[in-house]
Order: C-alpha cells, then structure tokens, then sequence
C-alpha cells in the first residue's frame, strides 16, 4: 500500500520545525516514531499534505530525575523506557506497559510522546500517564506550556496539541514513599491493542492507609479514562479486600466500552474489573516492598 | 518534489533520489534490486520486513526511505561476505531447520542479530519475547528458538547444541 504524495521536511531544531508547522497550518503533520501515522497514511486513512520529521532535532529523548520530578523528552523511544535504569527506579509501571506495547521492532521506533499525541484511547500510556499523575509540556511560537494530563484528551485523535505546536516533554512526580505501580491489558495476542488496560499507583501510608490512588483505563471508553470514583473508594482508608472490591466495581461501571472483536461490552467491563483488582493489588505489593 | 539522500546499505554508500512517500523497503527491494527483504503483511505487524537502521531492528515497511538518510542499514544480504562462511545465525538456521519456506527467515535473522547483541545467552522464554514481531506460519517456532541458542553458543565461543533430533 502507498501512502498518497506529500512534502517532507527534516528541521534540525524546535524553532524551525514549530515555523514550519505555522507555515502549512493543518496540512502539516509531525513524523516522530511514525508507528501510528505511516500505517494510516499507507491506508489513506490519512493524508497530510506536509510530513514534519522531528527526529532530527536534538535533546528531545532524555530521561532525567530533577528536584523530584523525573522528565523524559517526547522522542524518548518505547525501548529506551523498556531499558531505563532511572525509570525502574520509581516506576516499574514502564517495564509492564512497555512489553505489551506491539513488538521489539516497533518499540525501536515509537516514542512516547507521539503515542499520547496521537490521541488514541486504545494507547497503553496514556493510561499511565493518567495513574501517575504526569503534565506534558507543549511548546509553540509564543513558548512552553505544561498541561495537567487530565486536560490533555479531548476527544477521538483529539488533544489539547494546537496548530503551530509540538508535545515535548512528559514530566512524572516522583511518588512519595510507600508507593507502587503497576499495568497489565488483556490482548487477543502479541502485540494487539487492549481488550481492557489498567494502570494503578497507590501510595500507602505507615499505618496501611492509603493516601493517594491514580487508576487510568486503556480502551474502554472513547477518551483515555481516570476510574475516579475507584480512586475515591481507596483513599484515606485501609486497603481492604472489600474497598478494593469495589473500585474494581465502579471502573467496570464507569468505563464505557464498545462491543467489537475483542470482545462485548459486557465482557469488557467484566475483564476491566478483574484487571482494576489485580493491578491495585500488585501496586499495593510494590508499595509494601518499596 | 523529490529528495536526494545519502544511504549506506551494508557498507556501501548510496546517492538516490527518492520521492518522500518511498518506504524504506520499496527502497531496498525495487530501487537497489535487493529482494532478501521480504513484505508479508504491510501492515507493521509479520516482521519480514526487518532490517537493522543504525543497528537497531526496525520494520522497514514501516519507515520511509527519506527517515534512512545520513545513516546505515544491514539487510540478510549484507551478514555474510559474498562467498565467505555464514554468520552464525545463518549456519544456525541452516544446521538446526529453523526455517521450511523461508519467507520470514531473513527478517527472523535480522531481528536476531540485534536480539544476540544486547543479550547472547538468551533462554527460550527471551527468544520468543524476542521475537514477537516476527510470524512464522511454517514452523511452529521451536527450532527458530534451537537456531538461535545454537548461533548464541557459536558465538560465545561455546560448543553449540548437538541438532540430533529429541526423542521424547
């Protein structure tokens, strides 16, 4: 399959490739892994006039741990998480949701920042992003802004990205003490998209209570979603079997599945409780162990 | 409008224009005439594609040929010397049936490649994570997995597995 005829552009910097971005307006889209975009556009399921290529430009793949923030720059490829020595650190989350995500060869590619820009509810991150409670940052002509990860999903491919803009930074707090997280999604096979993903990090206290919960759904429901009122039922309470019960309960409730191949809707919100239970449960084991 | 790149292909440099829709591996099969490069699905998903870019494992159907320029790729072709002894994995393939039709093994083999340098002494289960991008419709798998302990061992120096067949 080809792709229809574009332009291509290699901009060596930010600046350069945010000009080009405003020069072409919405003919233009950014290359970076290039995993979801090249499959489409070979489908013409997408066809933009201009292809900015944004893997030349330096210093957007780091992965840093500053005044209690760790940043990974949105070039950052799914196998440099896979592999980071500083990531495992505080966030073994990266280890799980990276294996699931398609294959080795894909992951050379992908970044993490186009897979929360494409906007994609049946991503793996953001998810995650939604558990540990990340802002990306998104800079433009005018500068950066950083926005919290609960106003970055609009809608279908729909993020708070402008015209004119490019996702550069995901910043992760570094979770306090007492903390675990943890992602699992249920596939039909290897490298296939979520029947159901599920990503948890729950911060315990001394005294077994728990103190702060992120739940983030993969593909059950039109936006990535946050189980809201699962967290609400663990916070500020022991960790019991009946409280974690039920925020399994609400996020099966609460998700809003479309019945496909993978699966009906009922069985959808079935498997996103299972995995709601057992993720907390793991987080919970990696927060008692940390 | 096209581009020129610049492009080593297994050691050789190359000056081509391309148009920017141009995937890597219509590149290396039609424009360079190398056909050990294999397309099964075109959809990103059957790694018979594969190829090294820089060293890494990438599928090349995936990528477009103007993302190559500046740097290097290693295609099935460019593993052994023309007439000269056969890289381990190859010989491995060879001495243990790791493949019947053929069709995925030069991607299986390049995904190896990259598979045996970060790790040479891979158990089964690092193997079939390994290769995950990669389907064989063939073969079931197994002697894929012998085949590359086999090349690991040749290639730690080591005595490689006796390739007589099991009786179980």
């Amino acid at each position: 399959m080809i792709a229809q005829s574009f332009q291509y552009e290699s901009p060596g910097t930010l600046a350069e490739a945010i000009a080009l971005l405003n020069q072409y307006g919405d003919e233009a889209k950014v290359l970076s892994g290039g995993h979801s975009l090249i499959p489409m556009m070979k489908l013409r399921f997408a066809s933009p006039g201009y292809l900015i290529d944004i893997n030349g430009i330096p210093g957007l793949s780091d992965i840093k741990e500053e005044s209690g923030v760790v940043r990974i720059g949105a070039l950052a490829r799914e196998a440099d998480l896979e592999h980071s020595a500083l990531l495992a650190t505080h966030f073994p989350i990266f280890k799980d949701v990276t294996k699931l995500i398609a294959d080795p060869q894909v992951r050379n590619m992908g970044t993490l920042g186009g897979n929360l820009a494409h906007g994609d509810a049946a991503n793996d991150h953001p998810a995650v992003m939604i558990a540990l409670r990340a802002s990306v940052v998104i800079t433009g002509a005018e500068g950066e802004r950083e926005v919290p990860i609960d106003e970055f999903f609009y809608g279908f491919y729909m993020t708070a990205i402008q015209q004119g803009e490019i996702l550069t930074e995901i910043r992760l707090p570094v979770p306090a003490a007492g903390s675990g997280n943890a992602y699992h999604k249920l596939e039909r096979k290897v490298g296939d998209y979520a029947t159901s993903g599920v990503a948890v990090q729950l911060t315990i206290g001394s005294d077994g209570i728990v103190t702060a919960a992120g739940i983030g759904l993969t593909n059950v429901n039109p936006v990535p979603l946050r189980a809201s009122r699962s967290e609400e039922a663990l916070i500020g309470k022991p960790l019991t079997e009946e409280n974690i019960l039920l925020a399994a309960q609400y996020a099966s409730e609460d998700c809003n599945p479309s019945a496909d191949l993978r699966g009906s809707e009922d069985y959808k919100r079935h498997v996103t409780g299972v995995l709601v239970k057992r993720m907390i449960k793991k987080a919970a084991e990696r927060a008692m162990a940390s | 409008m096209n581009k020129t790149i610049n492009i080593t292909v297994n050691g050789t440099k190359h000056t081509l224009e391309v148009e920017p829709r141009l995937l890597l591996v219509h590149m290396i099969r039609e424009v360079l005439n190398m056909t050990g490069t294999h397309i099964g699905c075109d959809t990103s998903s059957c790694g018979a594609c594969t190829i090294l870019l820089d060293g890494k494992s990438i599928k090349s159907c995936t990528v477009l040929a103007v993302q190559a320029d500046g740097k290097s790729i290693t295609t099935i072709e460019g593993l052994a010397p023309e007439g000269g002894p056969l890289h381990p994995l190859q010989e491995g393939f060879k001495e243990n049936h790791g493949l019947h039709c053929g069709f995925c093994t030069p991607g299986m083999i390049m995904r190896c490649v990259e598979l045996l340098e970060h790790n040479n002494n891979p158990t089964e289960e690092e193997i079939r994570w390994g290769i995950s991008g990669n389907l064989c419709r063939c073969t079931g798998y197994n002697n894929i997995v012998k085949a590359v302990q086999w090349a690991g061992a040749k290639m730690r120096g080591e005595e490689t597995p006796s390739t007589e067949p099991e009786f179980v």
